[in-house]
């Protein structure tokens, strides 16, 4: 080895060294902070469910999540292709979105039907079922996991109708990496206020629901008002929105929960 | 350095006197950013004063080993891992708050403060120095952070830390917040308001004329 500090034995050994040392300490970090960050999702995406169905808001504790959701929340593992309930796994460990990237467990998405882009989708997702309070385990929401593509991000988020399978009780997201401040408005309280109330399919039962630029003000029934400057992330989540409610989303699913009555 | 600068100079020079971003006008993106709200702003100020100070060190204890031909490299490297193991931290720990700096964190690695200390100062001086100099300019940061966000938090919004202050009309108060200080613009005309009021306490931050009118132009034409 020399002993000049500019030579490239030398320069490329400190950046050897310098590497080595950086990524140990990166990937340490990362190992060691796992299981507490998993803790903070799962809490996270619980009081994301909860908000959506609308029985919760940020001020709740952790504690406070866990005890709600436990109480109110039933989750379901569903076959999307075939619309049936699978009781054979268990809801609370199954993970959808390890599912849709095993080519295994996942099916690849031809061009046409890939409107929402995710590319693969999943055979089996979780479903959740806010029930009432009064013990009678009947359905009061039913909360379907969405995600799509929006302008830099798949936006992940949760859809809360009531049982007529038809009427939004809320739409959010709690994860994604679109432009803070134009299609990060999506997680603006205002805009989010906009989805109560309207309704998703028209009367033939297709996806009717409409992210507009103009016209949301007449048409209240299926339109909502596109956020400003974000094209690009209003025309995803419409999309990912029409994607999941038709055939290759949760249309088999919500067939049958007509069929039966809800 | 012709004059050894003394630990507390170096802590506090870039308090007051050399300002990371009131005198040197850096790491203005974040400050417009992240300053709505008092507590992602103080996270904010915290991760950054964290990471100088640490780069800094880390850089400094190497820095007769690094090879000029490489050196933005090694610091970017050093600098970027400590980012990553910050953004890790508050994910872990403050995840929350994590979200909503979403990619400001991640954006500490580009801000011009950190590499600037790191190529200004770590290399050419010993270790603890360069730590506290780092700090020093963390707390430069912090401080106009902190300023910008007690501002925009309390007079548009009402409240310091999510707890009202000013109770709001809408609430049955009588306190009008005004909006335009939620948008990352107003923070532009408070820094701008800032600069002038640090600048006329302290005479000699005052830049020289760019420009002169020509001898024959009377004030006032």
């Amino acid at each position: 080895m020399s002993n000049n500090k500019e030579s490239t034995a030398r320069t490329l050994i400190v950046a050897f060294i310098v590497s080595l040392v950086a990524s140990v300490f990166v990937a340490g970090s990362a190992i060691y902070l796992k299981p507490v960050q998993q803790q903070n999702r799962l809490l996270d995406r619980q009081r994301s469910i909860l908000a959506i169905a609308g029985i919760g808001d940020a001020q709740l504790s952790a504690g406070e999540v866990r005890a709600l959701f436990e109480r109110r929340i039933e989750a379901q593992v569903v076959d999307l292709t075939t619309g049936e309930v699978n009781t054979s796994l268990d809801p609370t460990t199954f993970d959808a979105l390890k599912a849709a990237k095993d080519p295994k467990t996942s099916t690849e998405l031809a061009d046409g039907e890939d409107i929402a882009l995710i590319k693969r989708r999943e055979q089996l997702t979780t479903v959740y079922r806010l029930v009432k309070d009064d013990g009678s385990g009947e359905l009061e929401a039913l909360i379907l996991p969405v995600r799509g593509y929006g302008l830099w991000s798949t936006l992940h988020g949760f859809l809360a109708i009531r049982p007529d399978l038809n009427t939004v009780i809320g739409l959010g997201f709690y994860q994604h990496g679109e432009t803070p401040g134009l299609g990060g408005e999506v997680d603006n309280p205002k805009w989010k206020a906009l989805w109560p109330g309207k309704t998703l399919f028209d009367d033939e039962g297709r996806p009717a629901i409409q992210i507009a630029k103009t016209g949301a003000t007449q048409d209240t029934e299926h339109k909502v008002d596109a956020l400003a400057g974000a094209t690009l992330t209003s025309n995803g989540v419409k999309n990912l929105l029409v994607f999941w409610l038709g055939e290759q989303g949760f249309g088999p699913y919500l067939d049958k929960l007509r069929q039966n009555g809800a | 350095m012709a004059k050894q600068a003394s630990a507390k100079d170096i802590l506090l020079t870039p308090v007051f006197d050399n300002n990371p971003i009131t005198l040197q006008i850096l790491g203005i993106c974040s400050a417009l950013a992240v300053t709505s709200k008092l507590d992602t702003a103080l996270v904010m100020a915290i991760a950054l004063t964290a990471v100088t100070a640490f780069s800094n060190l880390f850089i400094a204890m190497i820095r007769t080993q690094i090879p000029a031909s490489i050196r933005m490299i090694v610091q970017m490297v050093i600098i970027a891992s400590l980012v990553i193991v910050v953004d890790q931290i508050l994910q872990a720990y403050a995840f929350t708050l994590a979200k909503q700096l979403s990619v400001f964190v991640g954006l500490i690695i580009t801000n011009c403060i950190v590499m600037g200390r790191a190529e200004a100062f770590a290399m050419q001086n010993p270790p603890w120095a360069s730590f506290l100099d780092g700090i020093g300019n963390g707390l430069g940061y912090s401080l106009m952070l902190i300023a910008l966000g007690v501002v925009r938090e309390l007079f548009g919004s009402g409240k310091l830390f999510g707890y009202e202050i000013l109770p709001l009309v809408k609430d049955g108060g009588w306190y009008e917040p005004n909006g335009l200080l939620l948008l990352p613009p107003s923070a532009f005309f408070l820094i701008g308001l800032f600069i002038w009021a640090l600048r006329t306490w302290k005479k000699e931050q005052q830049e020289a004329a760019v420009f002169r009118l020509a001898p024959q132009v009377k004030e006032g034409d």
